[in-house]
C-alpha cells in the first residue's frame, strides 16, 4: 500500500469531472423539485438544460486539459471519450428540449422526471470512458435504472406500464447475461481490466493455437448483453412495445443517447479488450449485421404506428453502424463513430416530429401524417429530411455515414455484407418514402394546420444543422474522429 | 472421497434441487423459500473456497435481506393473496429445451477448455484486503454504486406513490396498474 497521493487524487477527480457536475446539478434539480408548493412548469428544465450545458462545456475543458487512465485503470478520458460524450451530451439536451411539453402535461413528478434523465446521463457517461468490465457493467445498470422508470412514466395509461415492465424485465436477463459472459471472461483471463484481457487473450491464442469452446461462448454472452442494450436482431424483441409505449421523448433518448454511450463501450470492448480474439467475433459481428438490416427494414414495412416503425427502423441502423465493426481498423472505428454522430440528428429529429405532431393530433398512427404537408408544411419539410438522412441520401449526413461504413467493410473483404446493406436500404427508402408521399401528396380531405411550439422548433433547428453540416462539411470532424480511433487501436 | 469434494457434491446438490423447486413450485410463496435455501447452499460453497467474508455476506445480504424483502413483496400484493394469479405458463417445454441447450453447450465447453487456476494460497484478512481495494483501485465502481442505489430509490418512489389524478385521467382502463407498479417497487 502506498501513501495517501494527493496530486494523484487532485488528477483523478480532475478527469471525471464532468460525471460529478452532472451528478451534483442532478440531486440539485430533485432538490429543487421538492421546494415550493407545486413544481412549476418549466423550472426544473430550465435548470437541467442549464446543468447539460455546463457539463457539455466541461467533458471539452476537461478533454483539452487533462488526458489519460484515472482511478487504477478504470477510466480513461481519451480523444474517443470526448467524442462520444459529446454525443451522449447531445442526445441529452435534445431529449431536455423536446421534453418540456410532454413535462409540462405531467401532473407530478415534474422535477423527478429530469432529474432521472440526468442520472441516467451520468451512467452513460460512465460508460462511455470504463476500461473495467466491473466498472462498465455497474455504469450500464446506472444508466438504464433511470430508463425504467423514465418509460413507464405515463401514470394510468397501460401501454406506458407495459414498457416500463417489459423493459425492467429484459433488461434485467441481459444484464444478467452480460455479467454471466464477464465472469467467463474473467476465469478465463483473470483480469477485468480491459487492457490485461487483450494480453491475456494473446496469451492464451499463443500457447494453445486457437481458442477454446468456453471463450467463445464467453464472447456469445457479452454480445448478447450488449446485443440487447443496443436492440440489435436478434434480441431486438422488447425495442418496439419499449418505444411505442414510453413518453416519446424518453424514446428517443432510449434510441439516441443509450445505443451511443452502449456503442463506446462496444468500442472499447471488442476493438480494444477482446481485440486478440477478432477472428471469433467478427463472423459472428458479420451475421448479426446482416440480420438486423434485413429483420429491421422488412418488419418496418408493415408497422401502422410512427413510434414502432421507427423502432424497427433503429433496429436496421443499429445493423448499418455493426456493419463498420467488421473492419476492426481505425476507418472501422472511425465509420462506427461518425455514424453514431449522424444517427443521433436524424433519429432525434424524426422523433422530435413525431412528438410535435402528437402533441397538437395526439396521434402516432402513421395514416394520421396523411397531408401533413399542407397542414404544417414546415413540420413535414424537417420530417422529410430526417427521414432522407436515416435512408442515406445526400446530402445529409446518413449518406457520408453509410459511406464509410460500407467502405470500411469493402477494405475488410466483407463485400456480401455490403451489398445486403445496400439492398436493404432500398426497403428502407420505400418505408420511409411512404411516409414523405403521404405527408406531400394527401389522398381526400386534410384537417386543420398544425403549429410547433418554441422549444420543438428550436430542437428541430439543431438537429437540422447537425445533419446538414456533417453532410456538406465533414472534412474536420472525420479527421478528428480517426485521429481518437487510431489513439483507442494504439492503446494510448 | 476427502471431505471437502465431499461436501461440495452434498452442496451442489442442495443447491441444484433446491434451485428446481423455486422455479417448479406452484405457490409463489414456497419458491421464496426455497430460494433462501439454494442461497444458504451458496454461502457454503464460499465457505469451501476459504473465502469466508464472502460466505458472511452472502448470508447477510441475500439470505437475509433479499430473500426477506422478496417474501414481504409476496404478502403485501393482494392479488398474489388472492389465489388468483396463475404461476405457470405454457412456455414450459420450449424453455426446457432452450435451458437443456444451454446445458449440454455448457458442459461440453467446460470439458474441452483447460481453466486456469492459481497456485497462491488463499488470502488472509480477506474483508480487510477487499476494504483496501474497494478506496483504491476500485474506488471508481464502488461510488458509483450508491448513485445507482440513490437512482433505484428515486425511480421507486416515482414509481410506487400514488398518483391522486391517475384514476380520472386514465386514457384506458387504469384499474391493474397501481397494483402492478406496487409490486415492482417492492422486488
Amino acid at each position: 500500500m502506498s501513501a495517501f497521493d494527493l496530486t494523484k487524487f487532485y488528477a483523478d477527480w480532475q478527469i471525471i469531472l464532468p460525471e460529478c457536475f452532472l451528478f451534483v446539478w442532478a440531486l440539485f434539480v430533485l432538490t429543487l423539485a421538492t421546494l415550493g408548493k407545486k413544481d412549476e412548469p418549466g423550472r426544473s428544465g430550465t435548470f437541467a438544460l442549464w446543468t447539460i450545458l455546463g457539463a457539455l462545456i466541461t467533458a471539452v475543458w476537461v478533454g483539452v486539459t487533462a488526458d489519460g487512465a484515472a482511478f487504477g485503470g478504470t477510466f480513461v478520458f481519451d480523444r474517443l471519450a470526448v467524442v462520444f460524450k459529446e454525443v451522449v451530451l447531445g442526445g441529452v439536451i435534445l431529449t431536455a428540449i423536446s421534453s418540456i411539453g410532454t413535462v409540462g402535461r405531467l401532473e407530478v413528478h415534474r422535477g423527478e422526471y429530469y432529474g432521472l434523465i440526468l442520472l441516467s446521463a451520468v451512467g452513460m457517461l460512465l460508460m462511455v470512458s470504463a476500461t473495467e468490465l466491473l466498472t462498465l457493467y455497474i455504469a450500464i445498470e446506472l444508466s438504464t435504472m433511470g430508463l425504467y422508470v423514465l418509460a413507464a412514466y405515463h401514470k394510468g395509461s397501460r401501454r406506458s406500464a407495459e414498457a416500463g415492465l417489459k423493459y425492467v424485465i429484459l433488461g434485467g436477463i441481459s444484464s444478467a447475461i452480460l455479467l454471466y459472459g464477464v465472469a467467463w471472461l474473467y476465469g478465463l483471463t483473470g483480469t477485468t481490466n480491459l487492457a490485461a484481457i487483450k494480453d491475456a487473450v494473446m496469451n492464451i491464442y499463443m500457447s494453445t493455437g486457437g481458442f477454446p469452446p468456453a471463450m467463445t461462448l464467453a464472447l456469445i454472452f457479452v454480445l448478447a448483453g450488449f446485443g440487447f442494450k443496443l436492440a440489435l436482431a436478434p434480441f431486438h424483441m422488447w425495442a418496439p412495445d419499449v418505444y411505442e409505449g414510453a413518453p416519446t421523448p424518453i424514446t428517443a433518448f432510449l434510441s439516441v443517447a443509450s445505443k451511443a454511450a452502449a456503442l463506446a463501450a462496444f468500442l472499447r470492448v471488442f476493438f480494444v479488450g477482446l481485440e486478440s480474439a477478432a477472428m471469433a467475433w467478427t463472423q459472428m459481428i458479420a451475421a448479426l449485421a446482416a440480420l438486423g438490416m434485413i429483420v429491421g427494414n422488412v418488419t418496418a414495412i408493415v408497422q401502422t404506428n410512427i413510434k414502432r416503425m421507427l423502432a424497427y427502423s433503429s433496429v436496421a441502423q443499429i445493423g448499418y453502424i455493426l456493419v463498420g465493426a467488421v473492419a476492426r481498423d481505425t476507418w472501422g472505428a472511425t465509420a462506427i463513430s461518425f455514424y453514431t454522430m449522424a444517427y443521433l440528428f436524424a433519429n432525434m429529429g424524426a422523433f422530435i416530429c413525431v412528438i410535435a405532431f402528437s402533441e397538437r393530433t395526439g396521434s402516432d398512427e402513421i395514416a394520421d401524417y396523411n397531408g401533413l404537408a399542407a397542414r404544417s408544411p414546415v413540420l413535414a419539410a424537417f420530417f422529410a429530411l430526417f427521414l432522407l438522412s436515416l435512408t442515406g441520401i445526400p446530402p445529409t449526413a446518413g449518406f457520408l455515414a453509410k459511406y464509410y461504413v460500407f467502405l470500411a467493410a469493402v477494405n475488410a473483404g466483407y463485400l456480401w455484407l455490403v451489398i445486403v446493406g445496400l439492398l436493404t436500404s432500398v426497403i428502407a427508402l420505400y418505408y420511409y418514402a411512404t411516409v414523405i408521399r403521404k405527408m406531400y401528396f394527401p389522398s381526400g380531405e386534410t384537417a386543420s394546420t398544425i403549429t410547433v411550439s418554441k422549444s420543438l422548433t428550436l430542437a428541430l433547428v439543431i438537429s437540422t444543422i447537425g445533419v446538414l453540416f456533417f453532410g456538406v462539411f465533414p472534412g474536420p470532424f472525420v479527421g478528428w474522429i480517426q485521429n481518437a480511433a487510431q489513439m483507442l487501436l494504439a492503446g494510448k | 472421497m476427502d471431505p471437502i469434494t465431499l461436501a461440495f457434491l452434498a452442496l451442489a446438490f442442495l443447491i441444484i434441487v433446491a434451485s428446481l423447486f423455486v422455479v417448479s413450485s406452484r405457490n409463489i410463496f414456497h419458491s421464496a423459500i426455497f430460494l433462501i435455501l439454494a442461497l444458504f447452499g451458496v454461502a457454503g460453497i464460499f465457505v469451501l473456497l476459504e473465502a469466508p467474508f464472502l460466505a458472511a455476506a452472502q448470508v447477510l445480504i441475500y439470505v437475509g435481506a433479499i430473500s426477506i424483502l422478496m417474501i414481504f413483496a409476496v404478502m403485501l400484493t393482494a392479488r398474489i393473496a388472492d389465489g388468483q394469479l396463475r404461476y405457470t405458463n405454457e412456455q414450459v417445454p420450449t424453455g426446457l429445451l432452450v435451458s437443456l441447450g444451454l446445458l449440454v453447450v455448457m458442459l461440453y465447453s467446460l470439458w474441452q477448455t483447460p481453466i486456469p487456476t492459481s497456485a497462491a494460497a488463499p488470502v488472509s484478512g480477506a474483508g480487510r484486503k477487499l476494504g483496501e481495494l474497494f478506496l483504491t483501485q476500485y474506488v471508481l465502481p464502488f461510488e458509483i454504486i450508491s448513485v445507482l442505489l440513490l437512482t433505484a430509490l428515486i425511480g421507486a418512489l416515482v414509481i410506487a406513490k400514488k398518483d391522486p389524478r391517475a384514476a380520472s385521467a386514465a386514457d384506458d382502463s387504469a384499474a391493474d396498474v397501481p397494483a402492478r407498479e406496487r409490486e415492482r417497487a417492492v422486488v
